[in-house]
């Protein structure tokens, strides 16, 4: 992989935002990402909803873990501060990121395999802590970076690139994000902009535990059973395609479809996400609600996306801990050290 | 057998039931000597249970102030019927028993060397008081209180002590000063003189009497650590909790009443460690609190730190590995484990304090040091002197202090154009700058990552990149050589060619058993390593000696192990000396331990015994 820097030449007449930033002032590097990942869409909607919020960029603090999800960091906000941590982990580094500078907005990457199996117990923690954050996980089922093993988000009954078929029950991210008292919580899918910008946005206006979930279709690994159109079935038949890493290009699959409306989209292997959009009625501030809507629809097998619960009272680990304004990483001796008089009374009470 | 006779120098030992609250009682007659001038050296020795296991606590009584364990035990205080025949096994000669005679034992049960000292204690606990757990609490008192009259320890000294202890509490004044006499009474007027006692001295002067994890704790407050996250270890719980109540005294904001701290009981000791590279990332200084187990745990983020290059203070409080080993007893056998912690080549700063007076200022010590060289810092302490209170020098702290936050750049420094390379080595120390996140809307930001990168942390493995950054972690180490605590020589009164190095919580047996060998005709210089990397005046030492004992309390020598590798030195010039059961290693064990091999190499002969 190699380092690609993007040309910076703005044309004058790009819009700009209300702090007379470009779209382009949110770019990072050039993505490394297969042609038609899903997560570069989900790249592209962070950066709209940066820029349309506004955002100052370099005081965004962007961390992930490790996958090809969490390398995304890289490629949007290239004036912040950005922070790849180690698989699963991101979610404790975040935290304390967040306790030494509460003023910066704290933006979470992570993959299924990252925050779903290595990560579960972190990504458990951070949201019950009540971080203040967006946490983004870029959900494609598998473990893209790692070629095509199991998440713990993958359907029962899928086969991987190596023909091993899935047995385990999926752990859903939203359901576990409501149960552990995120304050908000929302489901999009990578190629449905016009959704998932207004919930990134959503979510970075929310002071808490921001949880989205976004199913995000992976290029090279998206492999079910049966599927006679996957890379690996279509690489086993084909004599002349050698066993290198040649990853397909694709387009990125993109919906537009109304609130309320189910609609089938078909994926790259040529299997079938039932997608179901939330109505506008919909109540977002009744987590036992959220809970029941989000399971009766995946029992008719269908997936919920949109703002399925916002607590708008909540509070975050700096309101629990009852911490002062000022950013830790601002204070100096005069605030943190008790100096020598109190210490030689201290030593007073150890005779 | 001619009964012991001695004043202000003898070991008074403590077998009780876990759980039975003894604890605070036997503090209490520690103290008590302590308030009279004589030094004392406590140690509780401790099970891995809450509640039924034996537990021992071990008063060493020393004008002459050897605080470390001495060996052998002179009057035992057998309120553990469990343990009775290995208690009284542990007696010297001529030594004394105390114990409850409410159920008379045969002869048998005793030893014809010894003095016995029968008391019925729960028969008149059980006279007393109706309330069975008063009587178990108020048996402990009881004895202190006997003790008090058979070592004739001034009862006004308890009491000042027990009104100090229930200032906030005083309806519990009363009735503790009550059994205290009920004890001293008793034993006064029933129980024969014995030959130790305690006499008003002026041998503790200023000293302080504190735990090394409370030490280590308000060190960090000092050092300006603002952000904790732990999970709780055994031996090093303690750490975070005196943390957080030091904190809530002296780290509110007096304006608003709101925090000036953040500490985070985490889920485990990775998201523990997780948060502190986080928060040290940020610009703030943290530190987490952990043991043996803890720190395998924590290996992938400390590699993180040490090649991302993050200010991390990682405070590891020894106990018995490998595994869960012994939890509850001590060990110096982690500087292996955190020398190298993680995958790759990596080399960690360790700081070796030897007392809590060393626990506190290395604890601030290792925050400025971790902010300097952006890497994580070790303060390595064991159970010893964290979780026993010791005897020591007391705090200092200059107000002119500043804590050194090392090369961090600021917006200023950007805008007038100085070029920002965060892993270029710039002042050829092998320390780069850094930027905060936020510094600055246009320059100065970068992506922080564990893979290899170049010198404008851009991605690359080509080969000189990494090469380069290797090496420039390599000079950072040299550059860490001198900025950390030096080691401490001691000279031996004539010019010797035996020498002996050794750190930590040895320390005060090691200069009682020096003492003891020159007694005997052996002098060794003594060198105490107080950090790695180890000065050159380690390696001088080593070369200015024919033979170097190497006293550590580990099974594998890691010390020497480190010294090897550190300076290249033929192995067959450093003699271990090992005491890893999981006690505190004694003078007598390092005297007989030298002296024997001392006798192999041609000294004259010794008698270790003559170790006090
Ligand atoms: C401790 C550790 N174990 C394993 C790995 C190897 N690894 C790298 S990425 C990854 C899975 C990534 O999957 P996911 O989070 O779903 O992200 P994706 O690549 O699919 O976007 C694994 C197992 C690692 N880097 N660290
Ligand atoms: S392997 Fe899958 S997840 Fe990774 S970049 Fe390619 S398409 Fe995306």
């Amino acid at each position: 992989m190699t380092y690609i820097a993007k040309p910076k030449l703005h044309h004058p007449t790009l819009a700009c935002n209300a702090i007379g930033y470009t779209r382009r002032d949110y770019e990072g590097k050039v993505s490394t990402l297969c042609a038609g990942c899903g997560h570069d869409s989900i790249s592209a909607a962070i950066i709209q909803a940066c820029w349309e919020l506004d955002i100052e960029p370099h005081r965004v603090a962007k961390l992930s873990g490790i996958g090809c999800s969490s390398k995304t960091p890289d490629y949007f906000l290239g004036q912040s501060h950005g922070f790849n941590t180690v698989h699963g982990r991101m979610p404790s580094v975040l935290t304390g990121a967040n306790l030494a500078n509460r003023t910066l907005l704290y933006l979470g990457v992570s993959g299924d395999g990252d925050s779903a199996s290595i990560g579960l117990g972190q990504f458990a923690h951070v949201m019950r802590r009540g971080v203040d954050m967006t946490y983004i996980v870029e959900n494609n089922g598998v473990y893209g970076l790692t070629k095509g093993q199991f998440s713990a988000t993958a359907d029962p009954g899928s086969v991987s690139k190596k023909g091993v078929t899935n047995t385990d029950s999926p752990l859903d991210m939203v359901g576990m994000a409501l149960m552990l008292g995120a304050s908000f919580v929302a489901r999009g899918f990578s190629g449905d902009k016009r959704q998932l910008v207004p919930l990134i946005k959503a979510a970075i206006a929310h002071k808490g535990a921001a949880f989205i979930d976004v199913i995000s279709p992976c290029v090279a690994f998206n492999n079910h059973a049966g599927s006679t159109k996957s890379y690996e079935y279509v690489r086993e038949h084909n004599e002349a395609v050698n066993r290198l890493d040649i990853m397909p290009a694709r387009t990125e699959i993109t919906v537009d479809y109304a609130d309320g409306d189910t609609i089938e989209v078909e994926q790259h292997d040529g299997s079938v996400l039932r997608l179901h959009k939330l109505h506008t009625d919909y109540d977002a501030h009744d987590r036992v609600g959220a809970m029941n809507y989000l399971q009766a629809h995946q029992a008719k097998g269908e997936v919920v996306t949109g703002l399925l619960y916002v607590d708008p009272e909540a509070r975050d680990l700096h309101a629990h801990l009852d911490t002062v304004d000022a950013p830790f990483n601002t204070l100096g001796e005069r605030e943190l050290c008790p100096g020598a008089a109190v210490l030689e009374k201290i030593n007073k009470g150890l005779r | 057998m001619k009964p012991i006779e001695a004043v202000n120098d003898f070991v008074v030992k403590f077998a009780n039931v876990n759980g039975s609250g003894s604890a605070s009682a036997n503090e209490l007659f520690a103290k008590s000597i302590l308030r009279m001038g004589v030094p004392v050296s406590p140690r509780n020795i401790f099970p891995s249970n809450i509640q039924g296991l034996p537990t021992w606590y071990e008063v060493r009584v020393t004008e002459a102030g050897h605080l470390g364990r001495r060996g052998g035990v002179d009057l035992m205080v057998a309120m553990n019927p469990q343990t009775w025949d290995a208690d009284l096994a542990e007696i010297e000669p001529g030594g004394y028993l105390f114990y409850d005679s409410t159920r008379p034992l045969p002869a048998a049960k005793f030893r014809a060397d010894i003095s016995v000292l029968g008391m019925p204690l729960t028969e008149i606990c059980n006279g007393t008081y109706d309330d069975p757990r008063q009587r178990q609490l108020f048996k402990n008192i009881i004895y202190v209180g006997a003790l008090a009259a058979l070592l004739q320890i001034d009862l006004a000294v308890i009491e000042a002590l027990i009104a100090e202890q229930y200032k906030s509490k005083p309806k519990l004044l009363a009735p503790n000063v009550h059994a205290l006499h009920l004890g001293h009474d008793y034993a006064s007027q029933s129980l024969p003189a014995i030959g130790l006692g305690v006499r008003q001295a002026d041998a503790v002067g200023g000293r302080i009497f504190i735990d090394g994890n409370s030490a280590a704790a308000l060190g960090c407050v000092y050092g300006g650590a603002s952000v904790c996250a732990w999970y709780p270890i055994t031996p090093s719980s303690s750490l975070a909790e005196a943390f957080q109540k030091y904190c809530q005294k002296l780290r509110v904001d007096p304006d608003t009443g709101r925090n000036r701290y953040a500490i985070v009981q985490a889920e485990d000791e990775i998201a523990s460690i997780g948060m502190v590279v986080g928060a040290g990332w940020n610009g703030a200084r943290a530190f987490t609190a952990t043991s043996g187990p803890g720190i395998s745990l924590m290996n992938e983020f400390i590699g993180l730190a040490y090649f991302a290059e993050i200010p991390v203070t990682i405070i590891d409080v020894q106990r018995g590995g490998p595994s869960t080993g012994m939890p509850t007893r001590t060990q110096q056998s982690d500087l292996l484990a955190c020398a190298h912690a993680s995958h790759g080549d990596t080399k960690h700063v360790l700081l070796l304090p030897e007392d809590p007076h060393e626990c506190f200022e290395f604890a601030a010590t290792a925050l400025d040091l971790a902010d300097r060289l952006q890497t994580p810092v070790f303060l390595m302490t064991d159970l010893d002197i964290g979780m026993n209170q010791r005897l020591c020098a007391p705090f200092a702290w200059d107000d002119a202090r500043r804590y050194d936050r090392g090369k961090v750049m600021t917006a200023e420094e950007l805008d007038a154009g100085k070029d920002f390379g965060r892993y270029k080595d710039v002042d050829g120390d092998g320390i780069p700058w850094r930027t905060l996140p936020a510094t600055h809307p246009t320059r100065g930001s970068y992506f922080t990552r564990g893979t290899s990168r170049d010198a404008y942390a851009r991605y690359s493995e080509r080969g000189p990149d990494y090469v380069y950054n290797m090496q420039r972690l390599l000079q950072k180490f040299d550059t860490a050589r001198s900025l950390v605590p030096a080691p401490i020589l001691r000279a031996a009164p004539r010019p010797t060619p035996h020498g002996a190095i050794f750190f930590g919580s040895t320390s005060p047996a090691m200069a009682e058993a020096i003492d003891a060998l020159q007694a005997d005709g052996i002098a060794l210089d003594t060198l105490r390593v107080r950090a790695y990397p180890f000065p050159d005046a380690v390696r001088d030492f080593i070369a200015a000696h024919e033979r170097v004992f190497i006293v550590e309390q580990n099974r594998d020598g890691q010390l020497r192990s480190l010294i090897v590798d550190a300076f290249g030195i033929d192995p067959a010039k450093l003699v271990p000396v090992l005491h890893y059961d999981g006690t505190p290693i004694t003078a007598r064990f390092i005297a007989g331990a030298i002296g024997k091999h001392a006798g192999a190499y041609g000294v004259t002969a010794l008698h270790a015994g003559r170790v006090a």
